[in-house]
């Protein structure tokens, strides 16, 4: 439809553009999907990524201070994540508090952090690896996309052929049969919740060597947008269906719109409305098959 | 260590559990021989769940031993229950239906299926075949297991279960919790033949409903009845009718359901007229109830009586029928038209469907009738007051007071309270009560009993789908049998004139 709309959505130049423009939002549904996978939900993205961001532009090369610390500052970015991704977690089973409040208060966090480290000076980094990362490319598309495509697959490894992967399947579908079976639940909740943090603090790297900066405001709008791509990739809020492969479809689908709506000369300012509305017409049109009459919706 | 063939494989011995309100075990005594089909039977509420499920290590009971090949133990979980060799197929399937059937079999003990967290598809598929070449099926491990039918899932679980046997050096003890309710008559050959197969190597628990079939597949029956042991039997030669007398005790000198009570019942116009009720499991359904009737369904697990019940409550689409009331049409397309046509339900799921836990019993009595307590659009306190005291009274409710939360109540007064729901408005014409006395201890429903026939005295219509056959026969004063969706027959059920069982168990299979 946008093709007809536009001869620039047509373009070779305006496919890289979308696909480039995924890599991003790839990274942190993949993290997100596992979360969705076992019922639960993760709004904690946005905070992760700000931190992560921040830490790693002040660990390479950077206008700030005189580290340069190359990809050992990347590792220390996702370890970081990784580790908010456990504080969810570990909330979550230890104190009961609800995953979506639990993720709130770490992407809360996440964001005080950030801004205790940006400290009023916005550190620009001359790292260029890092730069390069969003320059140059390989076989058309820039190395970004590659990660993310890295991410996707591994991603699909973890779902198919790990415990961790199985058993997010396993507590979305049936919890209760877990614990019957004597299977620990706790410790691979936590664990996939670090996972998905992992991939937030990968997809806050990725943000700044687009921008060539650390910017608190690094993963504003990603959370949202991430679950709205993982559902209408097809996997269920309610969990135990979908998975990152389907999430990687509606990846591509989300932003394929977003960048359609752009080239038939939408205003952005409408963007964020439509954005809203296609995940709420999404998740009705994922449950109307299971609709019962006098169901309690919470 | 070898254990002599005379010890029981599973032996227990005055087990006690209480309940708040209510006694669910009051020293059971429980013998499993080695390689013996025991079947265990006893009414709803007599304390086979938890019985099973203290011997899976899901209750902890309060009192009293269990002993495994003679040894004391302590289960304290269902992984407890599993090194010392008992596992048990539950009634409400216990599968991840989103995953493969071989990872559902090796659920939670994956062995050499799973190395340092990664899969092994094919070491997975291997493991899986070897437990369902145990019972002979012919399943494919790597389906998933939503796509199975009831039937194969269940020989899954079976499969599942039997891996208990890695972690004991025992013959195991499989207990299966009335594994034939789901299945068709040629499934439960299939089921039957595989019990039998179980017998070689282990011990097996066989807890059902139906007599016939408890006879026809165990080699001993032992009977339970408000959570004690009062008997067993040899099933050779036994009958279905001498384990009946058994489970129901000698309830006809008492009165239990306090058939010298019940109402005469008006001719004429009746007060519910249901005609052509179809849904998506039930069709065709015709009933009528008069003023002052208790009219009971029965029918097995699937026969679309709850169905219907609920549909009458328009909480269940119904696709075509009419429903009337008193001679006038109307339209229940929704719980609310209902409930202002005088209609009122008890729902079977007390604890989720029928009371607000944590509010108090005054909230939870006027929840559907909020004008009893109301002027205009506030809460009245003294009209709230004055109405739910006196319902407490007339209702002999045993409450701390109107304003303590209902959860802290037994349970025969919380069912007193959502029965009060209905009453307090004053225009009740037509009550439906599924499972009304569904946990509840002999006395709390002898007193449900004593309600449902004062309401039915003052000339409210009474649906009842009974707990058991027995209280659908001692309750009603006549009874529909339903069938696979649609009611088969009509029973007349006077005082003193009432069917036996057994004729209407030959209609309900």
């Amino acid at each position: 439809m946008f093709a007809v709309l536009s001869p620039r959505f047509r373009s070779i130049e305006n496919v890289q553009n979308m696909v480039d423009a995924a890599a991003v939002l790839a990274v942190v549904t993949c993290g997100i999907t596992f979360v969705l996978l076992m019922g639960s939900i993760d709004l904690s993205a946005a905070g992760v990524m700000g931190a992560s961001a921040l830490t790693v532009s002040l660990l390479v090369a950077n206008n700030r201070n005189d580290n340069d610390l190359g990809l050992l500052g990347i590792g220390v970015a996702v370890l970081l994540g990784c580790a908010f991704g456990c504080l969810s977690g570990l909330a979550l089973v230890l104190l009961k508090v609800p995953s979506f409040m639990a993720t709130l208060g770490v992407s809360a966090v996440g964001l005080g952090v950030a801004t205790l480290m940006f400290a009023g000076v916005q550190p620009n980094i001359s790292d260029a690896m890092l730069k390069g990362w969003a320059i140059e490319r390989f076989l058309g598309l820039s190395y970004l996309t590659w990660i993310a495509a890295t991410c996707v697959l591994v991603g699909w490894l973890l779902q198919r052929y790990t415990r961790l992967g199985r058993y997010a399947f396993a507590i979305g579908g049936a919890e209760e049969v877990l614990a019957l079976s004597g299977v620990r639940v706790k410790p691979y909740k936590v664990a996939v919740f670090a996972v998905a943090g992992a991939f937030y603090g990968l997809a806050g790297v990725m943000v700044t060597s687009q921008l060539g900066a650390g910017l608190v405001q690094a993963g504003s709008g990603y959370d949202f947008s991430a679950i709205t791509a993982a559902v209408v990739g097809g996997t269920l809020l309610t969990g135990g269906r979908g998975g990152v492969l389907h999430s990687a479809v509606g990846v591509l689908l989300v932003v394929v719109l977003t960048n359609g709506l752009v080239q038939i000369g939408v205003s952005p300012y409408w963007q964020g409305g439509v954005e809203g509305l296609i995940v709420v017409a999404a998740v009705a049109a994922a449950v109307i098959p299971q609709r019962r009459r006098n169901q309690v919706v919470k | 260590m070898s254990v002599p063939a005379s010890t029981p494989a599973l032996e227990v011995r005055g087990l006690v559990k209480h309940y708040p309100g209510v006694k669910a075990l009051d020293g059971v005594d429980l013998v499993v021989r080695q390689h013996e089909v025991l079947g265990l039977v006893g009414e709803n509420g007599a304390g086979k769940s938890t019985l099973l499920k203290a011997l899976v290590g899901l209750v902890v009971p309060d009192a009293g031993e269990i002993r495994v090949r003679g040894e004391a133990v302590k289960l304290r979980s269902v992984v407890d229950a599993a090194d010392h060799g008992i596992g048990m197929v539950f009634q409400e399937q216990s599968l991840v239906p989103n995953l493969t059937a071989a990872e559902n079999i090796l659920l939670g003990g994956e062995g050499p299926g799973v190395r340092r967290g990664v899969y092994r598809w094919d070491a997975m598929r291997r493991l899986a075949q070897e437990q369902l070449d145990k019972i002979g099926s012919n399943i494919d491990p790597l389906v998933r297991t939503d796509a199975l039918s009831f039937a194969d899932r269940q020989m899954v679980e079976i499969a599942k279960v039997l891996r208990i046997e890695q972690r004991s050096q025992h013959p195991p003890v499989i207990v299966l919790d009335e594994p034939t309710s789901v299945l068709e008559s040629k499934e439960i050959e299939t089921l039957f033949a595989q019990i039998r197969r179980l017998r070689e190597f282990a011990s097996v628990v066989f807890v059902s409903h139906r007599l016939d079939e408890v006879l026809e597949v165990c080699d001993r029956v032992a009977v339970l009845r408000n959570g004690q042991s009062v008997g067993e039997v040899a099933a050779a030669g036994a009958v279905p009718r001498e384990l009946h007398r058994m489970m129901i005790g000698s309830t006809g000198s008492d009165d239990h359901y306090h058939e010298n009570a019940a109402a005469v019942v008006e001719s004429g116009q009746p007060r519910l007229a249901v005609r052509g009720l179809s849904g998506t499991s039930f069709q065709d359904v015709n009933l009528d109830v008069a003023a002052g009737e208790i009219v009971a369904i029965v029918g097995v697990h699937g026969s679309g009586r709850e169905d219907v019940c609920r549909a009458l409550f328009g909480a269940e689409p119904v696709t075509a029928g009419e429903i009337w009331m008193d001679g006038k049409k109307i339209d229940i397309s929704g719980t609310r038209a209902a409930c202002a046509a005088g209609i009122g339900y008890v729902p079977a799921e007390r604890k989720t469907e029928g009371m607000v836990g944590p509010m108090s019993v005054a909230e939870n009595m006027t929840l559907a009738k909020q004008r009893a307590r109301c002027a205009g659009p506030f809460v009245a306190p003294g009209k709230q007051a004055t109405v739910v005291d006196r319902w407490i009274d007339r209702l002999s409710i045993r409450t701390p007071g109107r304003d303590t939360p209902i959860q802290r109540l037994s349970g025969g007064n919380q069912q007193k309270v959502v029965l009060a729901r209905w009453l307090v408005g004053g225009d009740i014409r037509l009550l439906l009560l599924d499972h009304p006395t569904r946990g509840l201890d002999i006395g709390a429903r002898s007193e449900v009993y004593r309600l449902m026939r004062e309401l039915a005295a003052s000339g409210v219509a009474t649906v009842l789908l009974a707990d058991s056959l027995e209280e659908a026969i001692g309750m009603a004063d006549r009874i529909l049998v339903m069938n696979d969706g649609r009611v088969v027959s009509e029973v007349g059920c006077p005082a003193g004139g009432k069917p036996s069982p057994l004729d209407l168990v030959k209609e309900m299979v």
